[in-house]
């Protein structure tokens, strides 16, 4: 298994079976589970594979018949793209292929929330978080602050509201609301190699 | 956002299909031209109110198995130079600047993603040592609970939960 992957400490029977009536911790070993196919996926890809995604990524074009347009930049048939387009997605690398909108120019309010909550604790709110359709990200991460979570709400007031909400049904009095200042840069881009 | 913007935006965030003419094929459930889905879609990018367009990857998929949030202490007249120089890193994917709290002193949030946790700390030392900053964390990802994107201008505001269980 690689390093930093989700928290699976040593497995006894009784955290097994303890794991059925958790689905958080299952989904921390599904996690697991998927990235390490991940790597092994990554390690598989061919070159053209790589390079499609690459395009894809960015600069997708705005025209009537986009996959000829990245067709003719590899010199391959529009067909292949459209194969090979609907194989990645339907291996899952390939999440969808959408605009990105800025949510506050859609006049939403969006903020980062750092949540300091007791180890032993972490799955059960962690799942208590994502039960609100307003939570579009929900991290651990290792530090004192091990839960970390991004809002997109129709207003501040909204976001309030729901802190308040979590605070008293989780007993967390530690949540902080960490809207950004300034925004320098957003790219979720990977290059392949 | 007039009513015609909202329903480009409530079709087309759900990502278009792999055919030949994936355009047509959103315009007809908006009920416009494919020409006039292209106008709307290219404004809404030369405003900004379209970040981009393009392939959303699941990273772990795409072989970036590694990521931490680094989290840095840069005074405040010194944000834009810092910003200026973590962007330039390729495995850098956000640079936000955020509120600082008593027990958190950070001032800017960066993503930093890497094949292995070993290269993501690499990513960081490099980037401390270049800027010459040395308050910082590293804040390990160790689990994602959640990876959503979110559904604008629908009831309820649904999220369209992806991935992780896969």
């Amino acid at each position: 298994m690689p390093t930093g992957t989700a928290k699976v400490p040593d497995l006894t029977v009784w955290d097994c079976l303890g794991i059925l009536s958790h689905p958080q911790s299952l989904l921390a070993i599904l996690y697991a589970g998927a990235k390490l196919a991940g790597t092994l996926w990554g390690a598989w890809m061919d070159d053209l594979d790589k390079k499609l995604l690459n395009m894809l990524q960015t600069d997708f074009p705005l025209v009537s018949r986009p996959y000829r347009l990245i067709a003719e930049k590899l010199g391959i048939p529009e067909s292949s793209v459209l194969s090979r387009v609907q194989q990645l997605m339907k291996d899952g690398v390939i999440r969808k292929i959408s605009p990105v909108f800025d949510a506050r120019c859609l006049g939403y309010a969006t903020t980062l929330v750092a949540m300091r909550v007791p180890e032993t604790r972490l799955d059960e709110v962690a799942g208590l978080v994502n039960s609100y359709p307003q939570v579009t990200h929900n991290y651990g991460r290792e530090h004192k602050y091990n839960l970390w979570f991004t809002l997109v709400c129709r207003d501040s007031h909204e976001i309030e509201r729901l802190l308040q909400d979590i605070r008293e049904r989780t007993g967390v009095s530690e949540i902080h609301s960490l809207p950004a200042k300034r925004v320098f840069k957003i790219r979720v881009r990977f290059e392949f190699r | 956002m007039n009513e015609l913007q909202k329903k480009v935006v409530r079709v087309l965030q759900h990502g278009i299909s792999a055919v030949e003419q994936p355009f047509l094929v959103a315009a007809d459930l908006i009920g416009i031209s494919e020409d006039e889905l292209l106008r709307q879609l290219h404004s809404m990018k030369a405003k900004g109110v379209m970040r981009r367009f393009g392939a959303i990857l699941r990273h772990q998929k795409a072989g970036f198995s590694a990521n931490a949030m680094a989290v840095w202490n840069v005074p405040d007249e010194k944000i834009e130079e810092f910003a200026g120089l973590v962007m330039k890193f390729q495995n850098v994917s956000h640079c936000y600047e955020r509120p600082r709290l008593d027990d958190f002193p950070y001032s800017i949030y960066t993503m930093i993603h890497g094949r292995s946790r070993e290269e993501v700390i690499d990513t960081a030392t490099k980037i401390a040592n270049e800027v010459g900053l040395t308050e910082f964390e590293l804040l390990h990802t160790t689990a994602e609970y959640k990876k959503s994107s979110p559904v604008f201008f629908e009831e309820g505001g649904e999220c369209n939960e992806e991935g992780r269980q896969r």
